[in-house]
């Protein structure tokens, strides 16, 4: 909504400042966006009068003017055709800054100093004309400032109304509630022009039928328009608007476009009125009926568009076609014209979820749709058809024939909520007194009635917002204050929703991530189809991200390759978040996953040694290992080709590492990675093992594996054929090359025995050591290289 | 001198010449270490074997072998040795230059949104609040009409909707685990619930269709504004400033009532108004509210013997104006220049 400090200043009947303005209605009902001043810079151009024009020496075009502007008479060069001696103008005196920027500085032209300059309407940014200088249509005294004389200075506010207050969408509805807390009324100006007696008010049927001028305006949609009233004016004159109505508009951001348009865009902007005016002669009959419109009827709007319309719409038609989408915009077959000179005026309620639905089906959205579909006062009906009947008679000339008409098959009874002190009390956590809170209802347009503990509240017809007994809560809290509310810590109990054990999960392996060095990224889940499992979206906002991820990795992969053109070599990122896969129901299923990727070098470089080699895949090994200790407890690692995998005991696969496909440039290196589900450990804590307390005892052996057996097997032979006395062993070399044979490998181990309660003794150590390499001898068909 | 001998001497000098090389390029010592067992190990060593296999000689070419054996051995350990000294003198007097630089391992960031979550949860945990998620697919019973917007309300347009299919949408906000959190749990429930959320919002500097988002709710019997007041109060001062100036101004959701934005004294001017606040000396930080009654109710909770509070914020934008963040795809880039700057303790 953009408001006019002016036009509401007016509305109150007092002078408002713009900051006030500004702080008040961010604290009473909506924030202002901004605030402009319009027509700014004006405030030392002075009323000059001419006292005596001549022709300039040495120019044919140019004028010498003696300026009065309240001190001594100044010698003025001008050019325009129209200086009149006697006649007051815009003076610009020198040192004086336009609006345009252009600083007023004494100097020559041709040969003759200027000490000022008059103005035009452009030079003063407040029109087009260039023409010749602005002449004054008055007798202040010379040096009176310009803004007494034409008070075109303004503030325009962009007011950010929420979707529950329409009544805000206009000047008056602002006014209201600056003037709930000034204790101001609202009053509509005076129109300037206008007739001194107003025009009759629009008299109300009591059926869906009712008759003005002679044309007959019927309702036969009463649900998707409950109220419709009409006036019917003659002998209009289709033309330029007066100034006053052309600046009142320019100073909302609305341009001028003739007399009629310009007065209905008045009315909505003062009353939050949408009017529409047809060309009555070419309305067939002349006939208005509101109906349902018919199935395959279509109308060309004032846009130019044929719109296809549906019997879900709701349109105003004459007595052979529709002429208007009803509450949305008019078509152009009925459209006022130059020529126009008999106008049907109407001004009606439609019902704000029919006429949404007919906007979005036909992908429009206007002033008047915006305001109708949120709900406008259904009351002021009458009562905004006078206003706008009188402006037009105004600025348009002509004549109102008959009395208007207010079709209203159902009155609209007023809505009546309680207000309950005691609820009053424990919704705000004060006890509000009852005076403060009628006074504050009062205020704003409710009529209270006390009753025995509670309040009887009739809400005002522009409020649709009011309904049910925490609306008006709201509203009492909203007048009083909500600064007014203290701070007070009272007591609380503690929550009985358990903490989600995913999130401490998450935390813990953002512990872990970060101190190997990877840094946390958050991806967008959505992106291009990278699994035939992923789920798309309906209504994408591009191809590129028209589907839901179905794993990490493919997002995380292409932050590296964001990173690569940026000369980064050592990219090491990590992610946590959902991923979703189709399910049974209608929702797809969400998993928590955890995936990191790798490149660069294995440690960062330090002067004290040469380039640490690159990451491969037993970095990514490490990292699946470390995060699934804790974000997938129970998960066991098995090697499938050149991947890695982690299964639960029951087998399910939940994640894997290995290498990764990208878009590598050739100085980058190798890119690896995994990925695994994150879920809550259900497992209690598990208490520590006892600390050994005698000493164990190392045994190496080196094995050569031949091609296609795995570590791991041997391990297991190893493991289970040394007994209990063996307590860990691991790998701590591989060899490959001369003198074993191609595909051949040597692989040491470290075995380490120990028995808790006592130390061993060599023949024992030897004995369990000589089963355990003898069995894989003869199990693995390995054989053993002597160290 | 026999043939055999002659070869074993020779092979000797190749052993050597070979270790000379390779001790000569070795920059570290377990290097050094490495090639001490390969070439001196008292099993499997190179020059060792030799030594060992002297038995199958003549007395003479044992001799000859043997001498030159020993004298490789020696020579050899010598070479070892010295090398092993100049590369620990190395690090000794690096040592004493303290200024060239540590040795560390990578050091991983979180993510500054993270960051920024982590403690707005934390101070409400202070305050009883426990912390829940839910899903990020919802059904629109869960993401609107259990929280009120009736159908067809103008207020669904400030909701721009991802639809996965007829009824079924990507989140528009975390509210849906409140109306989740009150069917599952009978009050006092006080919960935060950080996480994402999507709206149907092109990129560009201050949009994202993704977005992180933080609700808080509380509700018992005889919670009420002043509660809210108190809660919001407390988080902005642990937040932002020990003396922060807080303001709650009138605002509209479909699932609060009396709904409130909350601004906070604008951190960059201090209240006299700047271009970041608009001239205004205030930054908004949340949305707030009375929970409805018509969402109590629609969660299966007594509206008349319950009430509570929510507040609703985006870290994103927090965790933008604290860090000074231009644009909100900086958040989703993972450039490792932008995070290595969130090293903590760098």
């Amino acid at each position: 909504m953009i408001a006019s400090l002016r036009w509401l200043s007016d509305l109150l009947g007092t002078p408002l400042e713009a900051a006030a303005v500004r702080d008040r209605l961010a604290m009473l009902c909506a924030p202002v966006d901004s605030m402009e001043a319009i027509h700014g810079g004006l405030e030392r151009v002075v009323v000059g009068l001419v006292l005596e024009v001549a022709k300039h020496p040495n120019a044919d075009r140019l004028s010498l003017c003696k300026v009065s502007a309240g001190g001594a008479v100044l010698g003025v060069v001008c050019g325009a055709p129209n200086v009149t001696a006697g006649k007051r103008y815009p003076f610009a005196a020198v040192g004086v800054t336009l609006p345009n920027g252009t600083k007023l500085e004494r100097r020559k032209i041709r040969g003759e100093y200027s000490e000022g300059m008059l103005c035009s309407e452009k030079e003063l940014g407040l029109g087009a004309d260039s023409e010749g200088i602005l002449e004054l249509d008055t007798d202040a005294a010379p040096g009176t400032p310009f803004l007494d004389v034409l008070p075109v200075a303004d503030t325009r506010f962009e007011i950010d109304v929420t979707p529950n207050r329409p009544d805000l969408l206009c000047h008056v509805g602002l006014a209201r509630e600056l003037g709930a807390v000034l204790g101001r009324p609202v009053r509509l100006a005076a129109i300037p022009g206008a007739a001194e007696a107003p025009p009759p008010r629009a008299v109300r049927t009591s059926g869906p039928r009712g008759e003005t001028a002679g044309v007959p305006v019927t309702i036969e949609d009463a649900e998707g328009c409950p109220r419709y009233a009409a006036a019917v004016l003659r002998g209009v004159t289709v033309g330029p608007s007066p100034a006053w109505l052309r600046d009142r508009l320019a100073a909302v951001g609305a341009r001028s476009i003739n007399n009629v348009v310009d007065a209905t865009n008045y009315v909505l902007y003062e009353l939050n009125q949408p009017l529409h005016a047809f060309d009555l002669a070419k309305l067939a009959g002349p006939a208005v009926v509101v109906r349902r419109a018919r199935a395959g009827e279509t109308l060309v709007t004032l846009d130019g568009e044929r719109r296809a319309l549906d019997p879900a719409m709701t349109v105003i038609a004459d007595a052979a076609s529709a002429q208007a989408v009803a509450g949305v915009m008019g078509g152009v077959a009925s459209e006022v014209s130059a020529a126009t000179t008999d106008l049907l005026l109407e001004c009606a309620y439609f019902e704000p979820r029919r006429l949404r639905a007919t906007r979005r089906a036909l992908g429009m959205s206007t002033e008047a749709s915006y305001r109708y579909e949120r709900g406008i006062d259904p009351e002021a009906l009458p009562a905004n058809l006078e206003r706008a009947v009188a402006l037009l008679l105004a600025v348009g000339g002509g004549r109102l024939d008959g009395v208007p008409v207010d079709v209203c098959p159902a009155a609209i009874a007023p809505r009546t909520v309680a207000l309950r002190d005691e609820r009053l009390a424990l919704v705000l956590g004060i006890a509000v007194p009852r005076a403060d809170a009628e006074r504050a209802l009062t205020a704003l347009g409710c009529v209270v009635l006390p009753r025995e503990g509670r309040l009887t509240v009739q809400v005002p017809s522009w409020r649709p917002d009011l309904e049910r007994e925490v609306d008006l809560i709201e509203e009492v809290a909203r007048i009083v204050g909500y600064d007014r509310f203290p701070e007070e810590m009272r007591p609380f109990r503690p929550s009985v929703v358990p903490d989600e054990p995913t999130e401490l999960v998450a935390s813990r392996v953002r512990g872990v991530l970060t101190g190997l060095g990877l840094h946390e990224a958050v991806t967008v889940p959505l992106g291009p189809r990278h699994d035939e499992r992923c789920v798309p979206v309906l209504n994408p906002l591009s191809q590129e991200e028209a589907f839901l991820r179905a794993a990490l990795l493919p997002g995380l992969v292409r932050r590296v390759e964001h990173n690569w053109p940026l000369s980064e070599r050592d990219v090491r990122l990590f992610e946590i978040g959902r991923t979703f896969a189709p399910g049974t129901g209608a929702l797809p299923v969400e998993e928590i996953h955890v995936a990191g990727a790798v490149t660069g070098g294995r440690r960062p470089r330090h002067w004290s040694e040469p380039a640490p080699p690159d990451v491969d895949v037993f970095d990514a090994k490490g990292l699946l290992e470390a995060v699934a200790e804790v974000a997938c407890r129970g998960a066991a690692l098995a090697s499938e080709g050149e991947r890695l995998v982690a299964r639960l005991p029951h087998g399910t696969v939940v994640g894997w590492a290995g290498p990764l496909e990208a878009d590598r440039p050739a100085w980058a290196a190798p890119l690896v990675g995994f990925e695994i589900l994150l879920r809550a450990d259900p497992a209690p804590p598990a208490a520590v093992r006892p600390r050994p307390r005698s000493p164990g005892v190392d045994r190496d052996v080196a094995l050569v594996l031949p091609e296609g057996l795995t570590a791991a097997e041997v391990e297991a032979v190893l493991r289970s054929a040394a007994g209990p006395l063996l307590e860990t062993l691991w790998v701590f070399d591989e060899y490959r090359g001369a003198p074993l044979a191609a595909g051949q490998r040597s692989v040491a181990w470290r075995l380490v025995f120990r028995a808790p309660d006592r130390t061993l003794r060599e023949a024992e150590v030897d004995a369990a050591f000589g089963r355990a390499v003898t069995e894989v001898e003869t199990r693995c068909g390995v054989r053993r290289r002597e160290a | 001198m026999s043939g055999a001998s002659a070869d074993l001497v020779a092979a000797l000098a190749a052993l050597r010449a070979e270790a000379e090389a390779l001790v000569g390029a070795a920059t570290e010592r377990d290097v050094l270490q490495r090639l001490r067992t390969e070439y001196l190990g008292r099993k499997a060593g190179r020059v060792t074997a030799i030594l060992h296999d002297l038995t199958s000689l003549d007395l003479e070419a044992r001799k000859v072998v043997g001498q030159a054996a020993n004298k490789a051995k020696a020579a050899i350990e010598a070479l070892l040795d010295a090398a092993d000294a100049a590369l620990a003198a190395r690090t000794l007097s690096a040592a004493a230059d303290l200024t060239m630089p540590s040795r560390h391992a990578f050091r991983g960031a979180l993510h500054p949104v993270t960051l920024v979550v982590d403690e707005i949860c934390g101070i409400f945990r202070d305050l009883g609040f426990t912390r829940v998620t839910g899903p990020e697919a919802e059904t629109e019973q869960y993401n609107f009409t259990k929280l009120n917007f009736p159908p067809g309300h103008p207020a669904l347009d400030l909701h721009d909707t991802m639809y996965l299919g007829p009824g079924t949408l990507l989140r528009t906000h975390t509210s849906p685990v409140q109306v989740r959190t009150l069917e599952a749990y009978q009050p006092p429930v006080r919960v935060t619930i950080p996480g994402l959320c999507y709206r149907r919002d092109a990129w560009d500097a201050s949009h994202a269709p993704v977005f992180s988002q933080i609700e808080g709710l509380a509700v018992d019997e005889g919670v009420s504004f002043v509660d809210l007041k108190a809660a919001i109060g407390y988080f902005a001062r642990r937040f932002f400033a020990p003396g922060v100036k807080v303001r709650f101004r009138p605002s509209f959701f479909p699932f609060t009532e009396p709904s409130a934005e909350v601004d906070v004294e604008c951190q960059i001017c201090h209240g006299v108004g700047c271009p970041v606040c608009k001239g205004t000396g205030w930054s908004e930080i949340m949305g707030a509210g009375m929970v409805d009654p018509a969402v109590l109710e629609a969660c299966g909770v007594d509206a008349e013997r319950y009430t509570g509070y929510a507040f609703g914020m985006g870290p994103g934008r927090i965790a933008m104006q604290r860090y000074g963040l231009s644009d909100i795809r900086m958040l989703y880039d993972a450039d490792v220049r932008l995070h290595a700057q969130f090293v903590e303790g760098r």
